[in-house]
């Protein structure tokens, strides 16, 4: 039993390592409060730890599960706490320090990404962002926009199947390089 | 734009109301096609948190959920008793779901021999700590590797069980390649039995040729 529960936290220290600052910044970017986004990004990982055995590998990434459960718990505490932000990217603050490999990677994903993202119609960019960082819903958006809710969602789809043209395949996770084994 | 389809985007940026959530994910048991499109859209709005600048969070957190997440020792959990129509998990995904290691990524974390099932099954690491072999009371087994590099043209990944002493049985064909390799393993495996796989000519063949490309000790 000993080694079991070893193995299992150092599995889950090793997610964390992998993806506990990405997630992290997310969590900031969204709540805009160092203590709540440490919490949505605790409760994140540990409904991760609770559900393991719900994640069927086929289906999916293992981060876009991480971090869905984590951008989850951050909507829902900026949406109760109502601290929705919705500036832009370009208002977002420098990062700090860290590993120097680490920050070089995170650079790399963080160009590619917002690249991508600047390559999308304004409107499209716009409702993306409000909802994903802002955490609104479609009907605060459409409300937000004075646009008809029909057209929030066709702006969301069709940015989100753009930007993923726009990325191409393979995702992030496939061009991970360990800084550390 | 006004089916329950068209929510797939907005619920992968979790950006539907509390109400409509529920609504789609009650829908999502049963539209194989949006579940796909989800997996697809989620990938995509989960990239959109690469796009924000992430400094290095405080180390009491990693501490803070390594410590909560070992007092609650939740996360062994039994299979599943009845199959989940939504994701029509076999008996031996469930399997693999259900390996904590593999839940997590596969990516090593059980190197050192730790035992990450559930009740019931046994996991193995490969010895490349890529991935890990699941088998079951019955000898049911399941590979698991991550990031397996596709079977070059003409060629084929082929499975073997090697029993104690005995000579390797094949036990399927798989082309490798994408994220995650699953393979279910054809015949039984004993107990104590050796799996391995190698490079072979397409269409397999009967006795192991190449060098193993991975093995494990079930």
């Amino acid at each position: 039993m000993a080694l079991l529960a070893r193995s299992e936290q150092s599995a889950l220290a090793e997610i964390y390592d992998r993806y506990g600052r990405i997630a992290y910044g997310l969590a900031l970017r969204v709540l805009r409060d160092e203590a709540l986004a440490e919490d949505a990004v605790q409760e994140g990982f540990l409904a991760v730890w609770r559900n393991a055995a719900r994640f069927v590998p086929e289906r999916g990434k293992a981060s876009t599960w991480i971090l869905t459960l984590v951008h989850r718990r951050a909507v829902d505490i900026v949406r109760r706490e109502e601290r929705r932000r919705a500036d832009t990217l370009e208002n977002a603050p420098e990062p700090g320090g860290g590993d120097v490999h680490e920050d070089a990677w995170l650079r790399l994903q963080r160009e590619r990404v917002q690249e991508a993202l600047k390559q999308l119609p304004d409107q499209q960019r716009e409702a993306l962002e409000l909802a994903y960082y802002g955490g609104f819903s479609q009907s605060e958006l459409a409300e937000r926009l004075g646009q008809p809710i029909g057209t929030i969602k066709s702006r969301m789809f069709t940015g989100l199947a753009r930007l993923r043209e726009l990325l191409g395949e393979p995702g992030l996770e496939m061009s991970w390089t360990p800084s550390t084994t | 734009m006004d089916s329950i389809h068209d929510l797939t985007a907005a619920y992968a940026l979790d950006a539907l109301d509390a109400d409509d959530a529920a609504t789609y994910e009650a829908h999502l048991g049963q539209c194989e096609q949006c579940r796909a499109a989800l997996a697809e859209l989620s990938d995509t709005a989960a990239s959109l948190a690469w796009a924000v600048d992430s400094p290095a969070p405080p180390a009491r957190l990693r501490e803070s959920i390594l410590s909560q997440a070992a007092a609650e020792r939740s996360n062994v959990v039994p299979l599943p008793q009845r199959r989940s129509a939504a994701y029509r998990a076999t008996a031996a995904f469930a399997a693999v779901a259900a390996c904590v290691a593999v839940a997590l990524g596969a990516w090593g974390a059980t190197r050192g021999g730790g035992n990450g099932c559930s009740a019931g099954w046994h996991c193995s690491a490969l010895a490349d700590g890529r991935g890990l072999v699941a088998v079951d009371q019955t000898g049911q087994g399941v590979i698991v590797v991550n990031e397996l590099p596709k079977a070059p043209s003409g060629k084929t990944y082929e499975a073997w069980i090697i029993p104690k002493g005995g000579a390797a049985r094949p036990a399927g064909l798989f082309p490798g390649g994408g994220g995650t390799t699953l393979v279910k393993l054809a015949q039984t495996v004993p107990r104590g039995a050796t799996i391995a796989a190698t490079v072979e000519h397409a269409g397999g063949t009967q006795a192991p040729t190449g060098t193993p490309v991975f093995t494990a000790q079930a």
